[in-house]
């Protein structure tokens, strides 16, 4: 038996909404492949649920007249991996979505909970910081749109507040079009581990493909919360491919702070992070050049 | 916190009464009995609780037993046939040893039958990726993966 003193549970959206007002300090609940093992493990014990798993309106995945793909947050992460208009447009999503856990989690696990929790190991987190994500946060009497960057504010610690549920995750059209990407997961095991790092890179060539014209890199670990290096970003862009492959890893490592943890030391986060980027690149690169030429052959 | 939910175990229809708190795998052992449905870890590592959800491998024990509701549960209780023969899956587990102490088995077994109701053709490599949700401590996997690409080299499974 899990130790939770009351589960609310709503029909539909509006009703979750109402009782999220009602209960603001209920823990919401969407996969409960955090949630639950929290709870065994006592840290979220004897709370209040609200369970979202399976309302409709907050799942599917679709893309708009502009362009823009909406992700319904109870999306699974098998949803994603598997999704044709996910693997059309941004491949590295459902990349980085067959990173996580094992097949069963994945069925299970969130692209919604994952972002929502607010670690900064999420596997899709990093790529959606690079995608420049959007997150639509609605409560009963408003609803906002904030970038990602903006939802994180420390480990665990989220820019949303109590009474609102995340109902959707907008990737516009301009931020994924004529890009390639790749993302990286450093971990002990292939399966069934959380990333000690976790590299996303989204390169969009020029239009003679000589150089870089935008490039998004960012990283997982490599700070409390999933991090973009802008830095790197503005001195790699308007570089060509191998000037920007031979700088993008001192680039990396001049700007990112991670930390010492059991899992592994700064040194050795700083030394992959500079690898994983360099490698991140190259295959972003390649994937980007593939994509044009794919566009010019219809 | 007692709630009624429908749903579908091993083929059978069952309307129980659950207790909103517990979860899948403690309803399926403690009211219906089906001890197959072992507890490992409890946080979704081991795998050994799997179960199919209409015909997807879950960790049971870390699913709410109300999220079953209107869902079809298959435990390794419902594969064999009507006179009790084994499932494919499970003949080939026996054939290549690929039991030994039996805690996993249940659950890769599940998984094995999800993998062969797809119909697909899994190459040793993708197999190993298929099956990375299960802990098994004795083994080394390697006569699990023997039986797996057994039991899905059969074509009649294929035609399922």
């Amino acid at each position: 038996m899990f130790e939770v003193n009351e589960i609310y549970q709503p029909m539909d959206l509006p009703e979750a909404l109402v009782l999220a007002k009602q209960h603001p300090q209920a823990i919401i609940i969407a996969g409960g492949t955090d949630v639950l093992i929290q709870i065994r493990e006592g840290k979220l014990a004897n709370r209040e649920l609200l369970n979202i798993h399976g309302l409709s309106e907050l799942q599917g995945i679709e893309k708009n007249e502009a362009g823009d793909l909406l992700i319904g947050p109870l999306s699974s992460f098998k949803d994603v991996e598997e999704n044709a208009l996910i693997n059309r447009h941004i491949p590295i999503l459902a990349q980085a979505a067959s990173m996580v856990g094992g097949p069963q989690i994945r069925v299970m696990g969130t692209i919604g909970g994952n972002v929502a929790n607010g670690v900064t190991s999420a596997d899709t987190s990093s790529t959606l910081h690079a995608l420049e994500a959007q997150l639509v946060l609605e409560s009963e009497a408003a609803k906002r749109i904030i970038p990602i960057e903006n939802y994180y504010l420390g480990p665990a610690q989220t820019a949303r507040a109590n009474g609102e549920i995340l109902t959707k995750i907008i990737i516009r059209g301009v931020n994924y079009r004529g890009s390639g990407g790749c993302y990286i997961k450093y971990a002990m095991r292939e399966a069934m581990d959380i990333a000690t790092l976790g590299c996303a890179v989204l390169v969009s060539p020029a239009k003679d493909s000589s150089c870089i014209s935008r490039i998004r890199i960012a990283f997982g670990v490599a700070a409390p919360v999933p991090i973009r290096t802008k830095n790197a970003e503005a001195k790699l862009s308007g570089l060509d491919i191998d000037e920007a492959g031979y700088r993008i890893a001192s680039l990396i490592r001049e700007e990112i702070n991670p930390r010492d943890s059991w899992r592994a030391s700064r040194e050795f986060r700083l030394h992959i992070a500079g690898v994983m980027a360099e490698r991140a690149l190259s295959k972003a690169w390649q994937q980007a050049l593939e994509r044009r030429r794919a566009e010019c052959g219809k | 916190m007692r709630q009624i939910i429908d749903l579908t175990v091993n083929g059978r229809p069952h309307e129980l009464a659950i207790d909103i708190r517990e979860s899948l795998a403690d309803l399926l052992r403690n009211q219906l009995g089906l001890t197959s449905v072992k507890k490992g870890c409890e946080v979704g590592e081991c795998g050994s609780c799997t179960v199919l959800l209409d015909g997807t491998a879950v960790n049971s024990c870390i699913y709410l037993a109300l999220w079953a509701k209107g869902k079809n549960v298959l435990t390794v209780e419902g594969l064999s046939g009507p006179s009790g023969e084994l499932n494919p899956v499970q003949q080939a587990f026996i054939e290549e040893a690929a039991v030994q102490c039996g805690f996993c088995t249940p659950g890769l077994i599940l998984t094995g039958v999800e993998l062969a109701g797809s119909g697909k053709v899994f190459s040793r490599e993708e197999l190993r990726r298929e099956i990375s949700g299960h802990l098994c401590r004795c083994t080394g996997y390697e006569n699990i993966l023997n039986a797996l690409e057994k039991a899905l080299r059969q074509p009649e499974l294929k035609s399922e």
